[in-house]
């Protein structure tokens, strides 16, 4: 290599440093709830006897799926598009959409699953 | 009702043992506070004044032989009139409690055994059974995990265990005692106040001995006596085509090898008694609030919540048939 070459190369590779910056790869989802009462709510109802939901006590459950990264995940259920009214119909009444799921209803308010599915897609 | 201090022997409910400990509590802290704040005044006047010496005889038969005897005596006959009346709960007025401390009888041998709703708690691994086995009128009651009394009158606890010691202690409402294997122990208890306090295993007994918590629920004479009518009562069969789904499901996952529901086949005795649990106000042992979601995920996932305890994590069901026999045991309130 040359005595100007070197300096060339590391010219090239200064973009890649530009690579490591914390910017989100994917959109996050948006849901009319507040996400501290979504929190409050998940760990009043006890979700996480079936779920490990990420900042949530107690919430070590291995019953059903992992919540944490909601906004990255592609399913709801593996079925339904997470698209967030999908969500939070889920989280209301899931034996409605799919039935044989083994996850209950709940009787709650839309606006505490609407709470809840915030703090799903803000949490991570 | 009670929320913010369910169990606190500092907040003890009105006219309930806790109550008279309470107030032997605050005369020791009282009383010891006022003796050092006397010494720290003499100190300081000793240090800051010239005044005559007193003549040590004063200080060492005053202070230190006639005060603490006389103080002493009267904190004894007052912690034994507090004892006996914890063990005559019900039997008779303050003014006999204190003369009984002096000897004069045996304050239990006075009130007769059949004025005193006797109820039985089995503590277990890691759960209680409670048993009432002379409720008056119709058969006996077995349930678990919650404990119900009338208010203004005393039960008695007749307390045991079938594996390792276990200790009950309901801090609003009274002391601890232990449970003990091989020999049964006795706890009264009594308030006027109504409402819901929690009580816990207060001796360490294996892995899961911190999520061993019980509901008392104390009620108003009649709301407990038609309780108990309910308790004694028994289930039918669903009509229901989804309940009884989760019925058949109950037999199919062998459920009923260790519970009993009373008024079907189930007479399973290793776990607890299933006839009224949906009415109850916590599963697995005060570990989690009854719901429907709670109850399926307990089902499924008993050793996720519980590591250790003999109910196993239950993977006979599809997801309908758990959601069906969540249902139907949410069903038996």
């Amino acid at each position: 290599m040359t005595r100007t070459g070197r300096p060339l190369s590391l010219l090239l590779l200064l973009p890649l440093l530009f690579a490591c910056a914390p910017e989100r790869d994917y959109v996050p989802k948006v849901v009319d709830g507040d996400a501290d009462r979504g929190r409050e709510a998940l760990a009043r109802y006890e979700c996480g006897v079936c779920h490990m939901i990420p900042g949530v006590a107690d919430a070590l459950g291995k019953v059903g799926p992992a919540l944490g990264d909601y906004s990255r995940r592609s399913y709801v259920a593996g079925k339904f598009p997470n698209e967030p009214n999908t969500l939070v119909r889920w989280i209301v009444d899931a034996p409605a959409m799919a039935p044989q799921t083994a996850m209950p209803a709940i009787s709650m308010s839309e606006q505490e699953a609407r709470d809840m599915a915030a703090y799903l897609y803000e949490s991570d | 009702m009670r929320p913010p201090h369910p169990a606190s022997a500092l907040d003890p409910a009105s006219g309930s043992g806790a109550e008279l400990i309470d107030q032997l509590g605050t005369a020791l802290y009282v009383g010891g506070g006022l003796i050092f704040l006397v010494v720290m005044v003499l100190v300081t006047c000793a240090v800051l004044t010239k005044g005559r010496p007193v003549n040590a005889r004063y200080w060492i038969l005053g202070g230190g032989l006639a005060f603490p005897a006389f103080t002493l005596t009267v904190l004894l006959m007052y912690s034994l009139a507090v004892g006996n009346g914890l063990n005559a709960i019900g039997s008779s007025g303050a003014l006999q409690l204190f003369l009984d401390c002096f000897g004069l009888g045996d304050a239990r041998a006075r009130a007769p055994v059949d004025d005193v709703l006797e109820i039985h708690v089995v503590g277990k691994q890691w759960w209680w059974e409670v048993r009432y086995d002379r409720p008056g009128k119709g058969g006996a009651v077995v349930l678990a995990n919650e404990l119900r009394m009338p208010t203004n009158q005393a039960v008695e606890l007749v307390l045991s265990t079938t594996d390792v010691i276990h200790s009950f202690w309901a801090p609003s409402l009274a002391g601890k005692v232990d449970m003990i294997p091989g020999r049964t122990t006795r706890l009264r208890l009594q308030t006027s106040e109504a409402g819901t306090f929690r009580a816990l295993c207060a001796e360490y007994c294996g892995g899961q001995h911190a999520l061993m918590a019980l509901f008392v629920v104390t009620q108003h004479g009649d709301d407990f006596e038609a309780w108990l009518a309910h308790q004694q009562t028994s289930v039918v069969e669903p009509v229901d085509p989804f309940l009884k789904v989760g019925y058949d499901a109950f037999f199919r996952g062998e459920c009923h090898s260790c519970h009993t529901v009373r008024g079907t086949p189930a007479n399973g005795v290793a776990g607890p008694d299933l006839t009224h649990v949906g009415g109850r106000k916590s599963l697995a042992a005060g570990t989690l609030n009854n719901h429907i979601g709670t109850m399926a995920g307990w089902i499924a996932g008993a050793q996720d919540v519980k590591p250790g305890n003999k109910m196993p994590s239950s993977l006979a069901y599809s997801g309908v048939e758990l959601r069906a026999l969540s249902a139907w045991l949410g069903s038996l309130q």
